[in-house]
């Protein structure tokens, strides 16, 4: 692929944009002195009640923000039968659209008509910049959509640890591509997966497969193929450089064609002489193959790799570090990683069952897990978007809804986290990087940015170009169970809202912000049945979104908002 | 205990009231002096080091082309190599710098750029992840160290950071990283020693607001984490934006060059007063694998256009600097997690590899080329990859000892081990403060009448810009801060009252950027 000319279409504000994306990346997961830490508990299964604090602790791990009606939905189920609903997978959304050409300012896509399905459609450097910004926002309304699954955040730590860029992709078809792969795979066993990633266009591209050719190998994928796909660099992980060299032999003849993209096997550009790895892998020799059977060899190399204890191991923290806790300590490394690893192993690599067996843990249901990681940028939106009943549908004007949406995707890209594109290829530096890890998502510019994004919300609207996005955050209310009870209303909020539960002197704090001083719960319960009775009454509705609007204020701009 | 030389410093501003004589010269006597004490609680050093990161590995062999090589190095990497007649030659050297480096040849030829050849670290390893790590916090290849080699240094100036942080003596964040990242660098033992900045014309103010205890799970951790950063923003963020405001004059930056718009606002920080003393901005890219250069034309392609950048960002950084009379204060250091090999690979690009130069830029640098150039060898395998000359920690170690004048005791026990130095300044750097703007004469501070009763008057002078005065007891305490104003260019009184003072010594302090004086006050 001629990626020269590639680099050359991109138009500036894409270089400009992919340049201000790069942050500072260093380490990969290491464990750490450790400050408060998860004691280990088991990986037996947690079987006391399922209390709303339960059932919300689990959403906030396995969906893209919750609102109460979906807590309310799981109220009075088993954690198996919870768990049940949550592991369905999702049906394949609907493909992304032309939504990116402004047809009232004339423009058009040759290929693609307003509206029609981009995804076959060969590259076009004057439109691959829209498409790529097309599948961003459309990635993220699968988020924003997505029913009660975890398919889609599965999806999105396979892209975690699969990562490729969009940006450097820059082409929509083999984005969607890569995106589909993921998502096909979410359920399967992570073997075929890697066999399918391995070959996959925008991968080949972005970690240089293309280029890996028998007389100047290119060690780019199979460094990464065992450093952050399957083997980490853990103190086990003990593959050397001769083996990074083997398996880039190994490698060799994957091409894509150009401009359509097709993946298949040049037999030609592949080294067929035999590849013997070192003891880590036990001595294993891959025969050299010649002609087409040289493609097996990629295979066997992805076996031999997973058959590696070590590889179910580091699956096995990735898992962990995503979805329970970013620090591992030796004791969850000894009770909670390496069972866990058996579990993965027993169940030949389907990741989605071993995770089954983590969320139903004991451990995953201790109260020092609550709260214990910070809120990512996209479960900041998504999540306030959810809980204060946004709308960010925009009527049947595709590009009107594209340009509205897109401003949410940069906002997430100022928070941090631009969708489709880490900013390296080890992620991003929140699920790795000892020893902020999560907590690298707040600082003191991003901490203030939040609140102004949920102050936004509730005043004067977040910002899109076309029409801001507004809380309704009297049709929240109206989502409680008692609305009308201050104290209801408070412990509910926080029970959406915060990662953590809040003490009583909070709770007492918090509802004299609601009776704006006054002592007497009545004068809430009165002020919300009279405006209920007659909404319409402009009165009567300002008394309650006075103080209302000011308490969710104040609860979205406390640290405990960011408890994830 | 910060500055070695602290007092040959002081000496040349103090001024010694009338008053001194009758107190005697014993507070002055070197080391022990409660008014050494006093000053250094102001934060003693007025140096800035800004750390400029190359992330995803820089190319050191088409950076600082080796010109004595050249025709072994065409043969390990011809689809890369640059042309020798378009090289920038640099004069009394055998070393060519990338056609796209014109600023950095400007800069060298006025002695403001210095070269380090060949710096790496022992056992290399070829991770971006790992390496960076070990660039960062200064470890060994298979060290684990979760702390930066920076951040260090800030905890060992400010022990008890973040606690009671922002204070009286220091009121500015401690180091800025411009950008969105926390990165491992400004990393203390402790805590984060760092703030991120993207716009520091920006504030958003937060509702104040009672906060519960934190609770003791690892959820409270983050919770303490969050409400410190809001807490921060609060107090250094006004901060910020007051020393942006008071930069408006700054020279032209290159346009759509993001390392130029982040070199402009450290510019800006550092002119509007903040006493900050490390700043870290980070341009990507580097990372080489495919399309380094075009085929049809080696000197353009990728690299060229990250090392245009490069060069033009700080070439504009250091013309803004000289015009807003900040140049002496600022060293700049530009590292990358690591080189490339030295063979070319067949997508026209390079792969990981391992020792690099080095650039260091800033009025006070040696200048110059230090180390040897590779030495390429005739036939050159996909593994072979160049020979560090120096540890990386050397160079860091340098930066200690001379810039910012910390002992060889002080820098082994921040470097975590001891490292042999090299010449990184043209000049001691450490002795004297060194000047652009200065008064036309002494600056001038006086009280009368001293000794006092009730009240005094000051006498000062100011270059036009805000004078602090400060009263310090003899232990060095901060008793009240008289004024912290503008006040234009002359001579000015002020009138403090001293009522409630108990009797005793004093020391009053004036500052104005990096110039001190202090007068003794006696209260009857």
């Amino acid at each position: 692929m001629k990626h020269t000319e590639r680099l050359r279409d991109r138009p500036q504000w894409v270089l400009d944009h992919i340049a201000a994306q790069r942050t500072v990346d260093t380490a990969e997961p290491i464990a750490m002195a450790p400050r408060m830490m998860p004691p280990p508990a088991s990986l037996d299964p947690y079987t006391g009640t399922m209390t709303d604090g339960h059932i919300a602790h689990l959403l906030r791990r396995t969906l893209f923000g919750f609102t109460m009606e979906d807590l309310r939905h799981f109220r009075g189920q088993s954690l198996s039968q919870i768990l049940d609903t949550l592991f369905q997978e999702q049906t394949v959304p609907e493909e992304p659209v032309n939504d990116y050409v402004d047809s009232g300012q004339g423009e058009s896509d040759p290929q693609v008509a307003y509206g029609e399905s981009w995804v076959n459609h060969t590259y076009d450097g004057d439109w691959e910049s829209g498409r790529t910004v097309s599948y961003k926002v459309w990635w993220l309304r699968q988020m924003l959509e997505q029913p009660r699954s975890i398919h889609m955040r599965m999806h999105f730590f396979l892209h975690h640890i699969l990562v490729t860029q969009s940006w450097d992709t820059f082409y929509g078809k083999l984005s969607y591509r890569y995106w589909k792969t993921l998502f096909d795979h979410c359920f399967s066993d992570y073997r075929s997966l890697m066999k399918a990633i391995t070959k996959d266009a925008a991968m080949l591209g972005y970690l240089n497969g293309n280029q890996n050719s028998k007389e100047a190998p290119d060690e780019n994928y199979a460094r990464e193929l065992q450093e952050l796909f399957c083997i980490g660099k853990g103190p086990d992980a003990a593959y050397t450089e001769a083996d990074v060299q083997m398996a880039a032999k190994v490698l060799t003849g994957w091409k894509t064609s150009w401009p359509e993209a097709e993946v298949g096997f040049g037999a030609w550009d592949h080294d067929t002489s035999d590849k013997t790895f070192s003891a880590f892998y036990g001595g294993h020799t891959i025969r050299g193959r010649v002609g087409q059977a040289g493609a097996e060899e990629t295979d066997e190399l992805i076996d031999m790799i997973l058959d590696n204890d070590e590889a179910a191991a580091y699956l096995a923290r990735r898992l962990y570090q995503f979805f329970v806790f970013p620090e591992i300590s030796e004791e969850v490394e000894r009770d909670i990683i390496q069972p866990l690893a058996v579990v993965i192993r027993d169940n030949d690599f389907q990741l989605a069952a071993a995770l089954k067996v983590l969320l139903a843990s004991e451990h995953f249901m201790l109260n020092e897990v609550r709260g214990a990681i910070i809120k990512s940028p996209v479960d900041h939106i998504v999540g306030a978007f959810k809980v204060l009943e946004v709308d960010w549908s925009a009527g049947d004007d595709l590009h009107y809804r594209f340009v509205r949406n897109r401003a949410l995707l940069w906002n997430m890209s100022d928070g941090g986290m631009e969708i489709g594109d880490p900013p390296s290829v080890s992620g991003w530096p929140a699920h790795y990087q000892a020893p902020l890890y999560d907590q690298a998502w707040i600082n003191t510019t991003t901490v203030v940015r939040r609140a102004l994004d949920t102050d936004s919300l509730l005043y004067w609207g977040l910002w899109s170009p076309v029409e801001n996005y507004f809380a309704d955050y009297l049709a929240y209310a109206r989502t409680l169970d008692n609305p009308q009870d201050p104290n209801a209303l408070i412990a509910d909020t926080a029970m959406l809202i915060y990662g953590i539960a809040i003490d009583a002197e909070t709770s007492t704090r918090l509802k004299d912000i609601l009776l704006s001083g006054q002592s007497t719960d009545d004068y809430w319960t009165i002020a919300w049945l009279e405006y209920i009775a007659d909404p319409d009454d402009e009165m009567k509705r300002s008394l309650v979104v006075n103080r209302l609007r000011y308490l969710l204020q104040i609860m979205f701009q406390s640290g405990e908002y960011h408890l994830g | 205990m910060k500055r070695r030389s602290f007092l040959s410093t002081a000496a040349k501003s103090v001024l010694i009231p009338t008053a001194m004589s009758r107190m005697g010269m014993s507070a002055l006597v070197p080391g022990v002096s409660p008014l050494a004490h006093a000053m250094s609680m102001l934060g003693d050093t007025d140096k800035v080091l800004v750390l400029v990161y190359l992330n995803g590995g820089n190319d050191g062999l088409n950076t600082v082309v080796p010109l004595d090589q050249l025709s072994n190095l065409s043969a390990a990497r011809p689809d890369v190599i640059l042309p020798e007649n378009r090289l920038l030659r640099l004069d009394g050297t055998a070393v060519g710098l990338h056609p796209s480096l014109g600023a950095f040849k400007d800069l060298y030829d006025e002695g403001r750029l210095q070269i380090i050849q060949n710096v790496g670290y022992p056992e290399p390893d070829f991770s971006h992840f790992r390496s960076t790590d070990i660039w960062m916090s200064g470890s060994d290849s298979d060290q684990i160290v979760t702390n930066g080699w920076t951040g260090r240094y800030l905890d060992r100036e400010y022990p008890d950071y973040p606690i009671d942080y922002p204070n009286e003596n220091a009121p500015d964040p401690l180091a800025i990283e411009i950008g969105y990242g926390q990165s491992l660098l400004f990393q203390g033992p402790v805590g984060n020693m760092g703030m991120v900045i993207r716009d520091p014309e920006y504030f958003y103010e937060l509702i104040e607001n009672e906060e519960s205890t934190v609770p003791d799970t690892p959820a409270g951790d983050r919770l303490a984490h969050v409400r410190l950063m809001a807490r921060q923003s609060q107090q250094y963020g006004a901060v910020v934006v007051e020393a942006a405001e008071r930069v408006t004059n700054q020279r032209d930056y290159p346009a759509e060059n993001y390392l130029a718009e982040q070199l402009k606002v450290v510019s800006r920080l550092i002119a509007g007063g903040l006493q900050t003393r490390l700043y870290l901005v980070s341009y990507g890219g580097f990372d080489t694998h495919d399309s380094q250069v075009e085929p049809g034309d080696h000197t353009q392609g990728t690299h060229a256009y990250l090392l245009e950048q490069v060069s033009e960002a700080i070439g504009a950084f250091m013309q803004d600097l000289d015009h807003l009379g900040t140049a002496d204060r600022v060293m700049g250091m530009t590292f990358s997690e690591f080189g490339r090999r030295i063979n070319s690979n067949a997508s026209v690009g390079t792969d990981h590899g391992t020792a690099a130069p080095m650039f260091l830029f800033g009025n006070h640098v040696a200048g110059g080329v230090i180390g040897n150039n590779p030495v390429i060898p005739s036939s050159v395998s996909y593994d072979d990859n160049l020979e560090m000359e120096y540890d990386f920690r050397s160079v860091y170690s340098s930066i200690f000892e001379q810039w910012f004048c910390l002992s060889p005791q002080q820098v082994s026990d921040l470097m975590l081990g001891s490292y042999d130095t090299l010449a990184v300044t043209s000049s001691d750097q450490c002795g004297v403060t060194s000047t652009t703007r200065t008064f036309a004469d002494k600056p001038q501070l006086s009280l009368a009448p001293n000794p006092a009763v009730q009240s005094t008057t000051i006498r000062f002078s100011s270059t036009g810009g805000v004078v602090e005065i400060s009263l310090f007891d003899l232990a060095g305490k901060l008793i009240k801060t008289f004024t912290k104003a503008h006040y234009p260019e002359g001579d000015h009184t002020l009138s403090v009252s001293l009522s409630g003072l108990p009797s005793g010594q004093y020391a009053v302090i004036w500052r104005q950027e990096r110039f001190r004086a202090n007068a003794f006050l006696i209260k009857h």
